[in-house]
C-alpha cells in the first residue's frame, strides 16, 4: 500500500457546490491523473468550512494550505506547483479584505483563528459521507459513554453543562429532557427540528450537510436519556443536500448497528426516521411541527400542555434543534464542567452564527457566547465592505431585533440581547451599513412573517397585515402623524395575543427599529425623506455635471432609457422615465450619479 | 458492531485516513522537487520514501515537497525535521539513501553525517 502523502479537502457545502466546487474537483482529479500522482493524493469532500463568500475553497493537508475562489482551470496549477513541487500557489490564497495581507493556512486567517469550534469541530476535516471518518474523530464514543451512565446521570450532565436550546428560545436542554423523562406515557419520542426558516440563516443546514453523524449521535443520547426508542428528523425539503447526506448517514449507522436493536451490546434500541417538511415557516414552531409529522396541516396549538408531556401522537416528546443536538456528544465526552467554562454566566458554550449582509467575510462562524458584536463584525467578519459605516445588526431574523452601533460592544448572549429588545435567535446575523433604511428592514421582515402566518389566530393574521400596511405607507411617503404610535400599539397586541411564537415575535423587528431608529421613521413620515436614501419613492437619481465624463455607461446600463446624453456631452437622467433601479449609480465609474431626496427638492 | 471494542477498532483503522489533517507536531520529510530536483531523480526518491514508510508502517511522518533552494548540484535534497531538533538537509539522496535515512534517522534517531549538507537550528 502506498502512503497517501497529501489530502485535498474540498468544501462540499451547498454554497460551494453552487459555485461549482464539483467542477473544480473533477478537474483536480483529472490533473492528478495526468501528473501520475493520483494514488498519493486523497481528494475528499468535506462540510462547510464557513467561508461561503470565498467558495469554492479547498484545504491541502498536511500543510493546511487554504485556497479560495477556485476555478476548474486552477486545478492544474495546484497539482503542478503545490502537489508536485511543493510551491504554494500565492495567487489563490486568502487575502484579508482590509489589510490585503495574504494568509497561507486556514487556521491563521482571522475568520477562523477567532472562532471556537465545538459544533463545527469536524467541518473542513472529515468527509460527511464517511461514518468511518466521523468515528476516527471520536464519533459515537459519547453514545458509548452515555450508555454506561444511567439516564439520570446523562440528564444531570446536560443540565450542569448549562446548554440551552439553540433554536431561538434558549430553554435549558437538560430541563427539557428531565421533564420528558418524568412525563407519563409510552412510547416517547425525540424530534430534531431541522426546519430552519429565518431569512439569512443556514447554520442547521450546514451542520446537517457537514457533520450529520454528530446530530444523529446527539439525538440517540437524548433518546437514551428520556427513555425513547424512536426519533424523527424533520428537515425541510428545500435542503436536498442535507437530506441526502442525512439519509446516507442513517444508512451507514444502521449498517454498523449503531442504530437498531441492542446498540453496542446494551438493552438500548433506537430507530430514526426522516420526515421532510415542505417549507412552511410556522412548522419550525414545535406544535405545528408535530402536527406536520402526524400528517396534519402544520398549525400550532395552544401550550400547555407542552410536548414534553403531550407531544407527537400525544406522547411525551423532546424537540431539539439541530445545533443543540450537535453539542451533546462533546458535552458527554468532555464533561459538564468543560462546557460550562465556555461562554458567560447564563449562556454557556458557543453559538454558530450565519454571518450575512454588509460584511466582508460572510459565512458560518462559531464563537463563544459573550463575544462582542464588534469582534464578530470587524475581526471575524473582516469589517464592512467599501469602507462604509456600520449601522446595525439584525439578530434572530424575523423574530428578532436590531442592535445599533452604540451597542457594538454588547456581549452576545441570551440575557444581554433580551435587554435591548433583540434575541440570539437561531443564529442569523445580518449586518447593515449606512445605506440600509431601517424602516425598510422592518418592512422586509414583517412582510416575511405576514406571508408565513398560518392564519389560525386573528392577532397574527390580521395584526401583521395591518402593521405591514402602515409600514408600506410610510415607505411610500404616505405616512401619517400617529403611525409610529399605531405600530407600537398594534405590535404590543400582536405580541401578547398571538397563539404561537411566530405571531408573538413578528412585531419585534418593527418595535426594535422604532426603539433605536425612531428618527428614521419620523423623517419618512414628517419630512417624506429616507435618511439612508434607500426607499425608492423618496429619492431620485441625478447626474453631477462636474463629475460626468460623458462615457455613456449610464445610458448603456439603463433598462428604460432614462439615462441619456450625446457623445462628449454631459449626460442626464429623465426623472419621468427613471424607475430608480440604481444600475447607473452602481456602474458609473466616476461617481457622477447621486441620490437626492425628492421631497426636499420640491420645497 | 456489537461493543465498544468494535467501535474503537474501527476508529483506529479510520484514524489513518484522516491523520494528515489533524496532526500538529510531527516529523516532516521535505523533498526538494524543483525542476532541478526532479531532473536529478527526486521523484524516485520521494516514491522510495513513501514506500519505505508504508513498509515499516510509520504513520506519524508527514512527507511534503519544496522548490529549488539554489543548490541544484546537490539535488535530490531531502530535509528531515523532527520536533525540537535542528533541520537536517541531506544531499544527493538516491532511493537507496532515502531508505537508509528512514531506517537510521527516522526510526533510530541517528543522523547519517556523511550525507549531511547542512544543519539548521530553530526550525
Amino acid at each position: 500500500m502506498a502512503i497517501v502523502r497529501a489530502n485535498v479537502l474540498i468544501c462540499a457545502g451547498s454554497a460551494c457546490v453552487s459555485s461549482r466546487a464539483y467542477e473544480f474537483k473533477d478537474a483536480l482529479l483529472k490533473a492528478l491523473e495526468e501528473a501520475g500522482i493520483r494514488a498519493e493524493v486523497n481528494v475528499v469532500d468535506t462540510g462547510c468550512v464557513g467561508t461561503c463568500d470565498l467558495g469554492p475553497v479547498a484545504i491541502v493537508y498536511p500543510d493546511g494550505v487554504f485556497y479560495v475562489k477556485l476555478k476548474p482551470e486552477d486545478a492544474t496549477t495546484i497539482v503542478n506547483e503545490h502537489l508536485l513541487k511543493g510551491r504554494v500557489v500565492n495567487r489563490l490564497l486568502y487575502q484579508q479584505p482590509m489589510t490585503k495581507e495574504v494568509f497561507p493556512s486556514l487556521s491563521e486567517i482571522d475568520f477562523v483563528a477567532r472562532q471556537k469550534r465545538i459544533v463545527l469541530r469536524n467541518m473542513g476535516i472529515i468527509n460527511p459521507e464517511s461514518i468511518e471518518e466521523y468515528i476516527a474523530r471520536e464519533g459515537y464514543e459519547a453514545l458509548a459513554k452515555a450508555l454506561t451512565m444511567t439516564p439520570e446521570e446523562v440528564i444531570d450532565t446536560v443540565k450542569r453543562s448549562g446548554l440551552r436550546g439553540r433554536g431561538g428560545a434558549g430553554f435549558p436542554t437538560g430541563l427539557k429532557w428531565e421533564l420528558a423523562r418524568k412525563a407519563k406515557g409510552n412510547p416517547k419520542y425525540v424530534i430534531c427540528n431541522g426546519d430552519e426558516g429565518d431569512p439569512g440563516a443556514f447554520m442547521d443546514r450546514s451542520i446537517l450537510e457537514g457533520d450529520p453523524h454528530s446530530v444523529i449521535e446527539g439525538m440517540m443520547i437524548a433518546g437514551y436519556a428520556i427513555g425513547a426508542s424512536k426519533g424523527f428528523f424533520y428537515v425541510r425539503a428545500e435542503y436536498p443536500l442535507a437530506i441526502k447526506r442525512l439519509e446516507l448517514a442513517l444508512e451507514q449507522a444502521r449498517n454498523y448497528g449503531l442504530i437498531g436493536e441492542n446498540i453496542l451490546g446494551t438493552d438500548f434500541s433506537f430507530d430514526i426516521e426522516l420526515r421532510r417538511g415542505s417549507g412552511a415557516f410556522v412548522c419550525g414552531e414545535e406544535t405545528a411541527l408535530i402536527a406536520s409529522i402526524e400528517g396534519r396541516r402544520g398549525e400550532p396549538r395552544p401550550r400547555p400542555p407542552y410536548p414534553a408531556n403531550k407531544g407527537l401522537w400525544d406522547k411525551p416528546t423532546v424537540i431539539n434543534n439541530v445545533e443543540t443536538l450537535a453539542n451533546i456528544a462533546p458535552i458527554i465526552l468532555n464533561g459538564a464542567d468543560w462546557f460550562s467554562s465556555i461562554g458567560t454566566e447564563k449562556s454557556k458554550g458557543t453559538k454558530v452564527f450565519a454571518l450575512a449582509g454588509k460584511v466582508n467575510n460572510t459565512g458560518l462562524i462559531e464563537v463563544p457566547f459573550g463575544t462582542s458584536l464588534r469582534e464578530i463584525v470587524f475581526e471575524v467578519g473582516g469589517g464592512i465592505p467599501g469602507g462604509k459605516k456600520f449601522k446595525a445588526a439584525q439578530t434572530g431574523g424575523p423574530s428578532g431585533g436590531c442592535i445599533p452601533a452604540e451597542y457594538l460592544d454588547i456581549p452576545l448572549d441570551y440575557e444581554s440581547l433580551k435587554q435591548i429588545g433583540a434575541i440570539v435567535g437561531s443564529g442569523g446575523l445580518i449586518i447593515m451599513d449606512e445605506d440600509t433604511c431601517m424602516v425598510d428592514v422592518a418592512r422586509f421582515f414583517l412582510e416575511f412573517t405576514q406571508s408565513e402566518s398560518c392564519g389560525k389566530c386573528p392577532p397574527c393574521r390580521v395584526g401583521t397585515r395591518k402593521m405591514l400596511d402602515i409600514l408600506e405607507r410610510i415607505i411610500n411617503g404616505e405616512g401619517e402623524e400617529g403611525d409610529i404610535e399605531r405600530l407600537i400599539e398594534l405590535g404590543n397586541e400582536v405580541r401578547q395575543d398571538s397563539l404561537c411564537g411566530l405571531g408573538q415575535t413578528a412585531p419585534n423587528p418593527v418595535l426594535s427599529t422604532i426603539r433605536f431608529f425612531r428618527d428614521e421613521y419620523e423623517a419618512h413620515i414628517n419630512e417624506k425623506r429616507c435618511p439612508a436614501k434607500s426607499c425608492r419613492a423618496l429619492i431620485a437619481y441625478q447626474v453631477i455635471p462636474d463629475k460626468c465624463r460623458a462615457c455613456g455607461i449610464c445610458a448603456r446600463v439603463c433598462p428604460v432609457g432614462a439615462a441619456q446624453g450625446k457623445p462628449r456631452e454631459i449626460h442626464f437622467i429623465d426623472k419621468n422615465l427613471c424607475i430608480k433601479c440604481g444600475d447607473c449609480f452602481a456602474k458609473c465609474p466616476f461617481g457622477a450619479i447621486e441620490k437626492v431626496d425628492i421631497f426636499l427638492e420640491k420645497s | 458492531m456489537k461493543s465498544l471494542e468494535d467501535l474503537r477498532r474501527i476508529r483506529e483503522q479510520a484514524q489513518a485516513q484522516i491523520r494528515l489533517r489533524t496532526q500538529e507536531t510531527n516529523t516532516k520529510i521535505i523533498v526538494g522537487m524543483g525542476t532541478c530536483g526532479i531532473a536529478a531523480g527526486a521523484r524516485e526518491t520521494l516514491m522510495a520514501i513513501l514506500d519505505e514508510l508504508a513498509k515499516r508502517n510509520i504513520q506519524d511522518v508527514v512527507v511534503t515537497q519544496t522548490g529549488c533552494v539554489g543548490l541544484c548540484e546537490y539535488e535530490p535534497l531531502v530535509n528531515v525535521v523532527k520536533p525540537g531538533q535542528p533541520k537536517i538537509t541531506y544531499m544527493k539522496v538516491t532511493p537507496e539513501r532515502a531508505r537508509q535515512i528512514i531506517a537510521s534517522h527516522i526510526v533510530n534517531d541517528q543522523v547519517i553525517n556523511e550525507w549531511v549538507l547542512s544543519t539548521e537550528e530553530g526550525v
